[in-house]
């Protein structure tokens, strides 16, 4: 062997060593790095449900509470019946689809363990106001899914006691990775290099289909990003903005409008917090946008029903073409209860039982309008 | 459907009409008619002065790239707080994406943490519950890899055909990044895993409290704690401050602002491992666990958001590879759909997990193409077609889709999606 060889080889076998080094290395007994948590700590954090029942909380709820509570978290965004509003999740329903065209997968039809229904909806739900509900009434609401799943009657109460022995259609329709059976054989196999078929014909264009995003979105993206770069060259993403929409208002930076007599900094603080049941659906603030529900900015004053883009149910309509106008009594009627004050909405809200609340709703939605 | 640099009238005024129409012919050079004006005459740019340092305290790129951002495709899901959006693939070269380019997929939301109120938490079966900080994370020992993050719906939209025209849309979920983070097994043998404990699950601080199961032999494997990528710190909508590495595997497990591992002895079936994330078979049964992403490959350019602008002559194609399973050693590109192959040249460093970089050059002559590429990985695995997907899997998995993908490129240099025979 040549030196050089040699030396290419004592290269390589340098190179595989250093590779092999770069492994952080473990410590008998551990670094000691770190405190032990508390059990109370863990208690808090540790409210993972599993199908064999780990986890669940002690409680209770039946479905005519659970049908409440649905009614005004839920339904805005999964429809009244679970059958959901434009693309978010349907709850219920899509039983024998699984094998069709267009699969409708539900808690029903599709999954597997209820406890991924529990653990889900007292861990991200309600939709904006994550790990708000109580246990009773995520118990209460588990099982208004199940009943609008038709998979118990509207008697039906579900408790820690008997959950695990709800047994969910389809929990035999799982089977685990099985690539390396059903497909590395066939994909193992030698690839062809040449005059692999005899001609080539185009069988679909995307451009048919045309579901691409237009030019002007991208154009006006464009615009804003290089307006962004020239203008301010170390601000935040704008998803940062868009993630928080409600983002926290400077009373002091903002004279109280004029509608309202004072900005009562404490009363804007509540109405923020009260905001939260709306914000999953409601912007509010500088570059708010129209989402489920329309933009709130500058609402007293504003001709009811009035964002250009927005698809108002019928009744906004009317009430635009009669023009009507938000003011203070307006506001409060429908805040109070939206399916009276405006017959038709499709705003699935029950509505603010406490005047109070109504009250500091209005004022924050003045004091973070731009 | 974009308004693309290179075409700008301002430079192709002084070229040939000839050669502006249909570009030069292989090996001949084009000629120029006037004298070039940014070249004879004086440019702002060469005369007056620019900015100083610290115009851009924290650096930006080139205002001439405003157009080489993420982009959402606002039909897809129902609210821009639980969405996605996509890395422009078309636009970037070698194998590191940049930062504020990888692509976003959240459920809640970007949580915004501050590194001193964050907590990680290890509970459940082993001997000693523990609690860390961002300052005691630091402690530990940590290694420096790049990996790809695919998530499992990339090219989700293109199961049952060819649907949107830009390799940002069909392929932009993923991102390769460099990670610098503590692994994985070294906190859990801080903890010490009891006998029984063969599942952790992973849970994050956002609003979505994003969790999923995942069996302790790839624990204590690969996995990484991470908090910086690239070098710097986890960008908020990656993570910040901590987010979970899980080489090979699909982007969902990668939980991002992550504050607790608990360890079990079975999984959870967690909503994103039941609901989500599981391949609906064409018999109605749904395959589950399915973490590691096959081999797949895309040409980047030309592609429908990367015409050929610059008529015959030479041509540069490239793309990227991955595979959840190790190495791109080869990957093959036709021009003809399909019936020849070509193996191209791999390009820069190939990790394990890693996205690569191929390129395949040629003298275009004008002719339509059909441009495809194929990888092979370092298991023998060579990436299918999408009629051999859809063959075994049928159309409604909406996850997994590794299949292969065509660009049919016209006379003109435009590219589309399309699919073949």
């Amino acid at each position: 062997m040549s030196k050089s060889l040699n030396l290419a080889a004592a290269l390589l076998t340098f190179a595989t060593a250093a590779a092999a080094q770069d492994v952080a290395p473990s410590k008998d007994g551990g670094y000691g790095i770190g405190r032990a948590a508390m059990p109370e700590e863990v208690a808090a954090w540790n409210t993972d449900i599993r199908p064999d029942g780990m986890g669940l909380p002690v409680g209770s709820g039946d479905v005519l509470t659970g049908e409440d509570i649905y009614v005004e978290n839920c339904s805005v965004c999964h429809g009244d019946f679970g059958e959901a509003v434009g693309r978010w999740p349907v709850l219920a329903g899509g039983g024998g689809t699984l094998e069709n065209k267009d699969p409708v997968k539900t808690v029903g039809s599709y999954w597997p363990y209820l406890s991924t229904v529990f653990d889900y909806v007292n861990r991200a739900m309600p939709f904006g106001h994550a790990a708000s509900l109580s246990d009773d009434e995520t118990y209460a609401l588990t099982a208004y899914i199940l009943y609008l799943n038709d998979l118990v009657d509207d008697d039906f109460t579900l408790s820690n006691e008997n959950f695990t022995e709800v047994s969910m259609p389809n929990v035999d329709n799982f089977i685990d990775d099985d690539r390396a059976e059903t497909e590395f054989p066939i994909f193992m196999a030698e690839a062809c290099m040449e005059n692999c078929k005899d001609s080539v014909e185009i069988t679909m264009h995307a451009s048919v289909v045309d579901v691409t995003p237009e030019e002007t979105a991208a154009k006006a993206n464009e615009a804003a990003a290089e307006a962004a770069a020239v203008e301010a060259p170390a601000a935040e993403p704008v998803t940062e903005a868009a993630a928080e929409p409600a983002a926290e208002p400077e009373p002091a930076a903002e004279p109280a409008p004029v509608v309202v007599a004072a900005a009562d900094p404490a009363l804007i603080a509540d109405g923020e917090k009260a905001f939260r049941q709306c914000k999953s659906c409601h912007m509010v603030g500088e570059g708010a946008q129209n989402r489920v529900g329309p933009e709130l900015n500058a609402i007293m004053g504003r001709t009811v029903g009035a964002i250009p883009d927005f698809r108002y149910s019928d009744v906004f309509q009317d009430a635009m073409a009669a023009g009507e106008v938000w003011d203070n009594d307006k506001l409060h009627a429908f805040l109070a209860n939206p399916k009276d004050a405006m017959p038709g909405t499709k705003m699935s809200f029950r509505g603010v039982r406490d005047a109070a609340d109504i009250d500091a709703l209005i004022a924050y939605l003045q004091s973070a309008s731009p | 459907m974009e308004h693309y640099k290179g075409l700008k009238p301002s430079r192709r005024n002084f070229l040939t009409g000839a050669a502006a129409v249909g570009g030069a012919l292989a090996g001949s050079r084009l000629s120029a008619q006037t004298a070039d004006p940014l070249i004879v005459n004086p440019q702002p740019w060469r005369q007056d002065l620019g900015a100083g340092v610290d115009a851009a305290p924290y650096g930006v790129p080139s205002k001439f790239e405003a157009d080489v951002i993420r982009r959402d495709v606002p039909w897809l899901t129902a609210d821009a707080v639980s969405s996605v959006n996509f890395t422009p693939l078309h636009a970037l070269d070698g194998i590191i994406t940049p930062n504020g380019l990888c692509f976003e997929r959240h459920h809640g939301g970007v949580a915004v943490i501050e590194p001193s109120e964050h907590r990680l938490m290890i509970n459940g079966l082993v001997d000693k519950e523990l609690v860390f900080t961002m300052e005691d994370l630091m402690r530990f020992p940590r290694e420096n890899h790049v990996y790809f993050l695919e998530c499992a719906a990339n090219s989700g939209m293109e199961w049952a055909g060819a649907q949107l025209n830009g390799c940002q849309f069909t392929h932009g979920m993923i991102h390769n990044v460099q990670y610098t983070g503590v692994p994985l097994r070294l906190l859990l043998e801080e903890a010490g895993v009891k006998t029984e404990g063969k599942w952790i699950m992973v849970e994050g601080a956002d609003a979505a409290g994003m969790n999923r199961s995942i069996p302790m032999e790839k624990a204590l494997d690969d996995c990484l704690v991470a908090f910086k990528m690239n070098g710097e710190a986890l960008r908020p909508e990656q993570g910040y401050p901590l987010r979970l590495v899980v080489p090979g595997w699909e982007g969902n497990m990668w939980v991002k602002w992550i504050r607790r591992i608990e360890v079990g002895d079975q999984p959870w079936h967690a909503r994103e491992e039941t609901s989500k994330y599981t391949d609906l078979l064409a018999n109605g049964v749904a395959r589950r666990f399915t973490w590691e992403m096959d081999a797949k490959s895309v040409i980047t350019s030309p592609s429908p958001q990367a015409p050929i602008t610059h008529g015959k002559g030479p041509l540069v194609i490239t793309g990227v590879a991955w595979s959840g399973r190790g190495t791109i050693p080869q990957v093959d590109v036709t021009t003809d759909g399909g019936m020849n192959w070509h193996k191209a040249r791999m390009s820069g460093p190939s990790f394990d997990k890693s996205m690569h970089r191929f390129y395949y050059e040629m003298d275009w002559d004008g002719a339509p193409l059909l441009l495809q590429s194929r990888a092979h990985d370092s298991t023998g695995y060579v990436q299918p077609t999408k009629d051999a997907l859809r063959k075994i899997r049928g159309e409604n998995s909406i996850y997994h889709n590794n299949g292969i993908q065509t660009w049919a490129i016209d006379a003109d240099g435009k590219a589309e999606n399309v699919e073949i025979s």
